[in-house]
């Protein structure tokens, strides 16, 4: 069989990278944009790119990444401007210039790497995002079989438990962007989570004394860009316009 | 000094339980945007009546100022409304202020961050704040005037406050601060309380073709009052009165000025 010269490659781009290089631990050093170039490849996603470029032209640059699949939330950043996971976005939706930054708001480690859990243990803790039992309840008992939840409620349930804690919604947040106290949409997601849950015993008067004030759910502007960037498309718009409503409610009935 | 001024000062005002103030300034800043949104384009629906002609403008001035049920004009019924848009006015703009950027720092953030993230939602916001800002000023001075001169709202009044009083750029701007602010506030209210519960595209489809139609609306009445101030510009002053009142007037023994 002779050789098919006929065969031809698809011309690939190149892609132009422009990416903020700055490390807190050498503050002399001021925030750069440093360029990089290289060919692009089929079902490229950012995270290869961004391997790609650490491995051939530069190992200093710092990113994070653990499961590669858009699990984790590990890899977000800012592309183009706009929070995303690099291991979900392909490089084929983006154009030849793609310009990448860590993600405004979180504690910045090094280039592209932030430390999101700090902020995320935070929250959590400041919104006591576990189940809260009543001590004799059926359900602090661990021996105790579980008592069973409709289906339907467990799927809802499960629906706001997708949160990867990525910091995409926070990121977005111009809310948040100004006010450094804001709880974020990740918050609001998380409670309006444990809101659901029959197994949890707090009421909408404890859910106020966590979210109800301006840096709270009264501070969001709904300006919903965490709703529009959210890799997992949680349902964050109306999860939050329902805790406003209640959070109101609370409001009016309340006596101080 | 009281003992509640006290414990706020120490900081210790959501001590042991939150203050439900939040909840309801948070209430009175929609329901306030709510009234002045609907306020505004009904307003405009009055305004426009100019376009049906001058004797149909002079009808709805007259139905305010409740001539049709009393036999005579009282103005400071039409001051009455103004004044509780006034305070309608003032309630929003202190809510609404508390949301607006209060340093440099915050400016220079969420004004990059819009920028950057192409986000149309983020987008409209700033544009809210620089209409409402601009409200500040411009609706303060449209109330005032309405507030003490009610008498000067007429096809003739208001074309010359238009035209001779050289008012046109100043409702120029108006009208397209507070037809951005309105819509988008009113886009905004939906989406913050979830009602209707429609598609964001589909309110935001809604919102613009109603910014539309009442920024065409609007402009379309402003040249209307330029064009009647400009003919009108050697008799400023003079008062219209609807042909058919002024022979039933006559008629009377009365003079069309003393409506």
């Amino acid at each position: 069989m002779s050789g098919n010269n006929n065969i031809t490659r698809p011309q690939h781009r190149q892609l132009r990278f422009q990416v903020l290089r700055y490390d807190p631990a050498t503050p002399a050093v001021p925030p750069r944009m440093q360029a990089y170039q290289i060919e692009e490849a089929d079902g490229m996603t950012l995270f290869i790119a961004l391997n790609e470029i650490r491995e051939h032209l530069d190992p200093t640059l710092q990113f994070d990444f653990v499961c590669r699949a858009g699990i984790c939330g590990s890899c977000a950043m800012m592309i183009n401007g706009r929070p995303r996971l690099a291991c979900r976005t392909l490089v084929r939706d983006l154009p030849d210039e793609i310009t990448l930054a860590p993600l405004p708001f979180f504690e910045l480690i090094k280039d592209l790497s932030v430390n999101t859990g700090k902020w995320m243990r935070g929250m959590s803790e400041r919104l006591q995002t576990w189940l809260h039992t009543q001590e004799g309840a059926p359900e602090a008992d661990i021996r105790r079989i579980e008592e069973r939840m409709e289906p339907e409620l467990a799927e809802q349930i499960y629906e706001l438990d997708r949160c990867l804690e990525c910091g995409c919604c926070v990121a977005a947040c111009g809310t948040a962007q100004m006010r450094e106290d804001f709880v974020g949409a990740v918050g609001f997601g998380k409670v309006a989570r444990f809101r659901l849950d029959p197994r949890d015993s707090r009421t909408d008067e404890d859910f106020y004394e966590l979210i109800g004030d301006d840096t709270g759910v009264f501070g969001c502007m709904s300006l919903l860009a965490c709703h529009d960037v959210c890799p997992k498309s949680l349902p964050l718009q109306t999860q939050i316009a329902f805790l406003r409503r209640k959070m109101a409610v609370m409001g009016l009935k309340g006596a101080s | 000094m009281s003992c509640k001024n006290i414990i706020i000062q120490a900081g210790l005002a959501d001590c042991p339980r939150k203050s439900r103030w939040p909840a309801r300034l948070d209430l009175l800043q929609s329901s306030t945007g709510l009234i002045l949104g609907l306020f505004m384009w009904g307003h405009m629906f009055f305004v426009a009546s100019i376009l049906f002609g001058k004797d149909a403008m002079w009808t709805i001035t007259k139905l305010f100022e409740g001539f049709f049920f009393f036999g005579k004009s009282h103005p400071g019924l039409v001051s009455c409304v103004v004044g509780f848009v006034v305070v309608v006015f003032v309630l929003h703009a202190l809510m609404a202020v508390r949301k607006f950027p209060i340093n440099y720092r915050q400016w220079r953030t969420v004004r990059a961050h819009a920028k950057a993230m192409k986000h149309e939602d983020s987008t409209l916001w700033v544009w809210q704040v620089y209409t409402g800002f601009l409200l500040f000023f411009f609706a303060s001075a449209h109330l005032y005037q309405m507030f003490v001169w009610p008498q000067n709202i007429g096809p003739y009044a208001s074309a010359d406050r238009v035209w001779s009083d050289s008012l046109w750029p100043f409702y120029l701007v108006m009208l397209l601060a507070v037809e951005l602010h309105g819509g988008i506030g009113l886009y905004r209210l939906a989406v913050k309380w979830g009602w209707p519960n429609a598609s964001r595209q589909k309110l935001k489809k809604v919102k613009w073709a109603l910014t539309g139609f009442f920024l065409i609306l609007g402009l379309a009445t402003l040249a209307a009052y330029m064009k009647i101030g400009y003919e009108h510009r050697a008799s400023v002053g003079e008062r219209f009165t609807p042909d058919w009142v002024l022979e039933k007037d006559l008629s009377a023994g009365h003079h069309g000025d003393s409506l």
